[in-house]
């Protein structure tokens, strides 16, 4: 699959570069709790990360934020320097950690983000995606009676209509069998190789190291370490991320 | 007073005997009825889903307005369109008081705050869970309200039914914009209003038996329409 | 999307109102009226006689005399046909109404419960009866909303001198609703009542309850009929409202008037100006 970017050349303008994506001093609290206390980061482009940390870390709320879907009380984001947009947010997808389905048929849940297309067109691209997500025979089916599984690979084949350059995932595979976890890494893969940014949030360290090339790891709100892949799961710098590291192996 | 077996055969006769009179009251009744719903639809649905995915300073107040006019008493809505419609009115010059017409828009008056509060109310918790994903998506608000009508049709259509009942019941505002003429504007309400004050209360009742009926058939209609539709749906 | 949804609106109203019957071919003509001649069943009998004559449809709102009037001061009607001499002569004083004719009359009844606790059943004097209602504190139905019946009421109270407004909520209760509702009222709660003899020969729901006092010449109860004055209201269907009350007031409706009978009996009694009568005869 290739970036509208790079195959159309029909007068389209280039669009502005995305990265790198900085966070500075970004708070977020629920009254008196701070819920992210001061979280700085900063991702490029080329590397696919992976942000890890114990439940109730900040993990979902960050990727809120970064989304633009949640204001941050104080700090700024920024996207290759520019403030976050309708623009910026249109060239991003996120798959939410519930998937949230339209009460209609799964066929219709990527209809519905496919407006831009002409109609047949429509149908016959929403079967492709439907394809790769292996969902083709459940095609009429309302998209709430799928499986939990189901339902995530079609909440990510939907993040995938979108053909965005920024794809945040916030654990796509947490209730999801080997096969389809492999499906699910295969199609997150895929996205990464013609080019979309990749940020997965995920507990599953396995997936991690399979995906990662860089591991934020996230702690009481805060990021503790930013840290290439095969270092962060051989020497962690940080004293939460070695125990987080750790009890997951001694478990 | 006749006892309430005679008057259920009296409602049956009514029926069976093929009045024509009575079948032209009851075509009126719906005709009016339906289409001040379908304009209280048209007209509510997609305020009632505005105000589901709009925030903006006032919005407590206006839901809270809706919310009071879903009790509008029929008597003043009747009197007001009168006002309005009257020749001495601002609208006068349409000549529409007394006929269905004024009958159709004092019942959308009536029932189109009641749709667009019940719609309001089962969109919001709807926009409560696509809220997030409308955000990430990007979407227009005519978009969103959209997608919240189609995908709320089934509860929505809860909301058009009550709309249909408070209007088939009315009679207060029926009587004084359409003035009750026979074969003009004479509903089943205003034709159950004129036999208790002419004192004949068991073809009052008879005819309240018919309405009833009507008004059940019609939910059920609409409720069994529903269900099959969903079936199909989810097939 | 305002502009769509309003051709929505008009959509529904033109779609509505192209199922509307075809009878709304003929010209017709609105009536302001009043309850007693339209639950009488006295429209019934006419208007049929007159479209068939003239192929204009009379469409009546029967509503109580002070209603009619008021509405018909809106220009909401063609034609107003009351039984308020005093009230319909100041409509036309007022430029309301082109002129006054009279066409019929009929009478009020006292209507009692077969009880009757004030003991005038039988009587011929309204006002008489009407003291000792008020004597024995007997429950009395009015009606209470500025029709014709009350405020003819109202002026026989005024004649035996008893202050109904002070006794109003004790013995004395206003339903504030038309001649039926009252009478329903009056069955209910056992309570004397005034009405128009036609209602009370129509009205099916008689219960416990007889004429008590009748024939008194007080009793009379005078029924005009007005054109609406045009010249205030442009829209007036002036041909045909008049066509309406010439033939009210010739032999041909005079007669129909006299003809009209419940159970056999003669309600309405036609006496429109002699010259007219004459010809009857
Ligand atoms: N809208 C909110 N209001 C109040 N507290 C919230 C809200 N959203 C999240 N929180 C709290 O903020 C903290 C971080 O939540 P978040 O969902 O980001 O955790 P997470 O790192 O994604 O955890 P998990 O691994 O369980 O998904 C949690 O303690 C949560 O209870
Ligand atoms: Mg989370």
């Amino acid at each position: 699959m290739l970036k509208a970017t790079e195959t159309e050349n029909m007068g389209h303008v280039r669009r502005t570069p995305l990265f790198p994506l900085v966070a500075k001093g970004l708070k977020y609290a629920s009254g008196e709790r701070a819920l992210i206390d001061g979280l700085s980061l900063e991702i490029g482009e080329t590397t696919r990360t992976v942000i890890l940390g114990p439940n109730g870390a900040g993990k979902s709320l960050l990727l809120r934020l970064l989304h633009g879907l949640l204001e941050p009380d104080a700090g700024s984001i920024t996207w290759g320097g520019e403030a976050m947009s309708g623009e910026v947010q249109a060239r991003q997808a996120l798959v939410f950690q519930r998937p949230t389905l339209l009460r209609r048929s799964a066929l219709a849940n990527l209809t519905f983000v496919l407006s831009h297309l002409p109609a047949a067109e429509r149908t016959t691209r929403a079967h492709e995606l439907l394809a790769a997500a292996h969902l083709e025979h459940i095609a009429a089916t309302p998209a709430r009676l799928l499986s939990g599984g189901e339902q995530q690979r079609l909440s990510l084949a939907r993040a995938l209509a979108r053909e965005p350059d920024v794809l945040f995932l916030d654990e796509p595979s947490a209730s999801i069998d080997p096969a389809a976890t492999a499906l699910i890494e295969k199609m997150i893969a895929n996205a990464a190789d013609d080019g979309t940014k990749i940020v997965l949030v995920t507990h599953d360290l396995g997936q991690a190291r399979r995906l990662a090339d860089e591991v934020v790891f996230l702690h009481q709100g805060r990021v503790t370490e930013v840290t290439p892949a095969p270092e962060f799961f051989s020497r962690p710098r940080t004293d939460p991320a070695r125990s987080f590291v750790a009890g997951r192996l001694v478990l | 007073m006749t006892d309430f077996s005679s008057i259920f055969g009296l409602a049956l006769g009514l029926v069976a005997s093929g009045d024509g009179e009575l079948y032209a009251i009851i075509a009126l009744s719906l005709r009016v009825t339906l289409t001040a719903v379908a304009i209280g639809c048209l007209v509510g649905l997609p305020l009632g889903a505005f105000l589901a995915v709009v925030r903006f300073p006032g919005h407590g107040a206006v839901t809270a307005l809706l919310n009071a006019f879903m009790g509008l008493p029929p008597v003043v809505v009747g009197l007001v369109v009168y006002l309005l419609l009257s020749r001495a009115g601002p609208l006068g010059v349409l000549g529409l008081l007394y006929t269905p017409t004024a009958m159709i828009i004092a019942q959308a008056v009536l029932v189109t705050p009641l749709i667009a509060a019940l719609a309001r109310q089962s969109l919001s918790d709807l926009h409560g869970e696509y809220d997030e994903l409308f955000q990430s998506l990007g979407l227009s608000t005519r978009r969103k309200m959209a997608a919240l009508i189609w995908d709320g049709r089934y509860s929505l259509s809860t909301a058009a039914l009550a709309g249909f009942g408070r209007a088939i019941a009315e009679v207060g505002a029926v009587i004084i914009v359409g003035g009750n003429i026979e074969h003009v504007t004479r509903v089943m309400t205003t034709a159950i209003a004129l036999e208790t004050s002419k004192g004949d209360l068991a073809l009052a009742l008879a005819l309240g038996i018919i309405l009833m009926t009507l008004s059940l058939a019609v939910n059920a209609a609409v409720l069994s329409l529903n269900r099959t539709a969903r079936r199909l749906a989810y097939a | 999307m305002s502009r769509k949804l309003l051709a929505g609106i008009a959509a529904a109203l033109v779609l509505a109102s192209a199922g509307a019957p075809a009878r709304a071919e003929n010209p017709f003509i609105v009536v302001q009226s009043t309850t007693s001649t339209e639950n009488s069943g006295l429209f019934k009998h006419l208007l049929p006689m007159f479209t068939a004559k003239t192929g204009i449809d009379v469409r009546v709102v029967a509503v109580g005399t002070g209603q009619a009037i008021k509405n018909a001061e809106n220009g909401d009607g063609d034609v107003l046909f009351v039984h308020a001499k005093k009230s319909e002569k100041e409509f036309v004083a007022k430029g309301g109404g082109v002129k006054r004719f009279d066409v019929m009359y009929n009478d009020f009844v006292i209507i009692g419960p077969k009880a009757d606790p004030a003991k005038i059943d039988g009587g011929k004097d309204a006002t008489a009866a009407l003291k000792k209602i008020a004597e024995a504190k007997a429950p009395f139905a009015s009606r209470g909303d500025d029709s014709g019946t009350h405020k003819a009421e109202l002026k026989l109270w005024e004649g035996a001198g008893v202050d109904v407004k002070a006794a109003g909520g004790d013995w004395y209760r206003s339903t504030g609703s038309g001649m039926g509702a009252t009478l329903n009222t009056a069955a209910g709660m056992g309570a004397y009542v005034l009405s128009d003899r036609a209602s009370w020969s129509a009205f099916k729901n008689k219960a416990d309850m007889k004429i008590a006092v009748e024939g008194d010449k007080k009793l009379f109860n005078q029924y005009g009929v007005i054109l609406v004055n045009p010249e205030k209201h442009k829209h007036v269907k002036v041909k045909e409202g008049q066509m309406f009350i010439d033939w009210l007031l010739s032999v041909e409706g005079q007669t129909a008037i006299r003809s009209f009978r419940i159970e056999g009996e003669q309600q309405f009694f036609p006496n429109a100006e002699q010259t007219a009568m004459k010809k009857a005869g």
